[in-house]
């Protein structure tokens, strides 16, 4: 009941603590210097496969009539449905894969912590009921659009509605759980790299040079420069 | 005109002792910590050798630098907007730690805690990244002085340049030669790094030059690592932060030299302002093959020209650093003699770092006499032993250079992106600087055979002697012309450091530790 209010009170001011106390500690603590050839083979089917199953569910949750509308016709929902469990399972093979490298590799075990850990079983779990649930309780997006987009606006606004959900199946009601879990324990993991994901990179000039104060106004006796910070700290 | 004022370098081969002090010292200062211990931002190489990481020449493997395409603009090779963020999950480019060398220890203690025993304890090798013991394959001067000649020396990426004969040629042992190249990040106009980071946490200082990069703002997305032709930014493994030399940042805002520098036992390395026109640093870096050296030349503009100096004073340029501009050795031997030239020019990051071409192994040559030849021999050569000649004559004007042990080739792969005349020009004024201060000291030289050489390198009797005296005879002072840091306008070096001494990076509040 309250877990999701919990979940995101816990992300909100976790993440701004985080950031604010321990920024330098916000990293995407790559490994691929101590190992990169099994890396490969996992990082990369992990990560595109969870941009497009998150992006997935975002969808859905936003503009569930759009989803509905797609899947009115049989051929289309059958896609969508495919595709998107056909990426479920490149996150499952990625998360093993990571999994199973960090376990063995003895370089990469060094720079292992045990929140490295839970959120890889975390996400592994999760994943895997995902891909149990793609299979077994058909079709997903149609019902995730009709049900559960509604429950999560009903959090949204205050109101939470949860009848649809405590009517649903047991593992789809642990994956709605899981997931407020590593909401809410999403600012002590290594997963807040998402969250300076580069794509201002895109439009900035390709140099970067910072004066320490600006050259033009120091020689000016009439500019209180010194009150201004340093941009480079 | 866009005048700024870059603190640039030059390095004198031919006074490389190749000792390592400079390594040294610099890791005492700042990669004695976890996660860097592999990281010499100043290392110290053997030529022809492959230098640290492996092969780091060869951008076929590790992509970095700049390529011009056929429209004449630029690219990063292996980095960049679209490579790097497509890559941003697996850099296939980057380097592994076994491209450098597995950083390891050795177990003294087993030495005085090992159990009594009929065997005399060792102290295994350990590797600092697992603790584990291991079998140490390589290290960061493993091919010092051409050590494991066949697997290093022999692999050297700038030995494509030369035919299969003339190669051969280089390792005969008679004539086998090798030079020491010191290195450390070339503060470049046109950084590779900087361009590379997707998080836009490299910079340049506008003030000095100096790239640094800004630990708070790097997630660790490792283009720079690749983008960097040099491999002068590294991956801390530990705390998960790119890092790389910082020229000592700390200690020239107090006015010293940085610590390479400053303990270099050869001598060989001299600090000074440069004034450049950063409008045309684009232009620069997309010239043609064969102009990007004379490009990167023209950058630098005259200290004592009064446009360049008012167009830097509109600029912000204190008029201190113009002074130190005036009085910087790296003007002298970069433009005013024109015997330095930057590593690598081919990678179009316009390096700061210029390096005179060495000419040591060029000045003598050894050849097998039947011993009655000695006699007829002019007489500055010496003899060697009955049948060896140790020829060190200057008769030959030029010829020793052109049959220098080192094929000019060569050199020309690693100073001027395969252009000899370019790198012929340095050596020459090396010479005639020797042939002049002959003439005065020993005297048995002709006074015209003086003025001939001279003339031929465009060098006055008294640029010689001034050149022969920033070689030789140079103080501290005439090394460093360190420009003032006018902390009292420089509000980011006011800030308190001393309670992050031992750690990371500069003007922390926060310990900078590795995160979940
Ligand atoms: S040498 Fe490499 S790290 Fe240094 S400024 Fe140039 S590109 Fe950047
Ligand atoms: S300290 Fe100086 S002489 Fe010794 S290796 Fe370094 S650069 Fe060469």
């Amino acid at each position: 009941m309250a877990l999701p209010y919990v979940a995101a009170i816990l992300f909100l001011v976790g993440t701004i603590q985080r950031y604010r106390a321990t920024g330098f500690k916000v990293s995407s603590l790559s490994s691929q210097f101590l190992e990169g050839r099994r890396l490969f083979w996992a990082s990369v089917p992990f990560h595109f496969g969870i941009l497009v199953v998150f992006a997935g569910h975002l969808v859905a949750f936003l503009v569930p009539s759009g989803i509905l509308a797609w899947n009115s016709n049989p051929v289309r929902l059958l896609v969508l449905q495919i595709t998107a469990w056909a990426f479920g399972l490149s996150v499952l093979v990625g998360l093993v894969g990571l999994l199973a490298r960090r376990l063995t590799e003895p370089r990469v075990r060094m720079v292992t912590t045990p929140m490295d850990l839970v959120i890889e079983i975390l996400l592994l779990v999760q994943t895997g009921l995902g891909l149990y649930i793609g299979y077994a309780h058909r079709w997903g997006s149609s019902w995730f659009a009709a049900d559960l987009s509604p429950y999560l606006w009903s959090l949204v606004k205050l109101d939470p509605q949860i009848t649809a959900v405590s009517a649903m199946p047991h593992v789809i009601q642990l994956h709605i759980v899981n997931a407020f879990v590593i909401f809410a324990i999403f600012p002590f993991t290594r997963l807040v790299h998402i969250l300076v994901a580069p794509f201002h990179y895109l439009n900035r000039p390709y140099q970067r040079v910072i004066w320490n104060w600006d050259r033009a106004a120091i020689r000016s006796p009439k500019t209180a420069w010194s009150a201004t910070r340093p941009r480079n700290n | 005109m866009d005048v700024r004022a870059q603190i640039s370098m030059v390095f004198h081969l031919d006074k490389c002792i190749g000792c390592h002090t400079c390594s040294v010292a610099c890791k005492n200062i700042w990669t004695d910590r976890k996660g860097a211990e592999y990281q010499w931002w100043n290392n110290v190489e053997t030529k022809p050798g492959t230098g640290y990481p492996g092969k780091w020449e060869d951008q076929e493997i590790y992509k970095g630098g700049w390529e011009r395409e056929g429209a004449g603009s630029i690219q990063l090779k292996g980095a960049g907007k679209a490579k790097g963020l497509a890559n941003i999950f697996h850099n296939p480019h980057l380097p592994s730690v076994e491209d450098y060398y597995e950083p390891f220890t050795y177990n003294y203690l087993n030495l005085i805690e090992a159990p009594p025993g009929d065997d005399q304890p060792t102290a295994r090798p350990v590797s600092l990244i697992t603790g584990k013991p291991i079998d140490v394959k390589m290290g960061p001067n493993w091919d010092d002085d051409l050590g494991g000649s066949p697997d290093y020396a022999r692999n050297d990426p700038n030995l494509e340049a030369l035919t299969p004969a003339e190669r051969e040629a280089m390792f005969q042992l008679e004539r086998m030669a090798f030079f020491y190249l010191p290195r450390i990040c070339n503060h470049c106009l046109n950084p590779g790094c900087v361009a590379s980071c997707p998080s836009g946490a490299i910079y340049k200082r506008g003030e000095d030059g100096i790239v640094l990069i800004n630990q708070k703002v790097c997630r660790a997305w490792r283009m720079c690592v690749t983008a960097c032709p040099y491999k002068k930014s590294y991956y801390n493994w530990h705390s998960g932060k790119s890092e790389k030399c910082l020229l000592c940042y700390p200690r020239l805002e107090a006015g010293h030299a940085p610590a390479c520098m400053h303990s270099c036992v050869g001598r060989i390395r001299y600090l000074g302002v440069l004034l450049y026109d950063a409008d045309r640093i684009q232009r620069a870096a997309s010239a043609p093959d064969g102009e990007i050296t004379r490009a990167h030349l023209d950058l630098i503009l005259d200290p004592f020209d009064d446009q360049v100096i008012a167009a830097a004073q509109r600029n912000g340029v204190p008029d201190s650093t113009l002074k130190s501009a005036q009085n910087s050795p790296t003007y002298k031997f970069v433009k005013q003699w024109g015997m330095a030239l930057p590593l690598h020019p081919e990678f179009r990051t316009l390096p700061m770092l210029f390096y005179v071409p060495p000419l040591l192994p060029v000045m003598a040559s050894v050849t097998q006499t039947d011993g009655a030849q000695k006699e007829r021999l002019n007489p500055i050569a010496k003899t060697w032993t009955d049948d060896w000649l140790y020829d060190t004559s200057t008769e030959e004007l030029w010829g020793t250079i052109e049959q220098a042990r080192f094929p000019l080739k060569y050199l020309a792969s690693l100073f001027s992106g395969g252009d000899e005349k370019a790198v012929a020009q340095p050596l020459k004024k090396l010479m005639a600087v020797r042939i002049y201060r002959r003439w005065k000291t020993v005297g048995d030289i002709d006074e015209s055979r003086v003025d001939e050489v001279l003339k031929d390198t465009g060098l006055s009797r008294d640029s010689a002697e001034a050149v022969y005296y920033l070689t030789a005879l140079a103080k501290f002072q005439d090394r460093f012309v360190i420009p003032p840091a006018h902390r009292e306008q420089a509000l980011e070096m006011l800030e308190f450091t001393g309670d992050t001494r031992g750690s990371q990076g500069f003007g922390f509040l926060e310990r900078p530790e590795r995160g979940a």
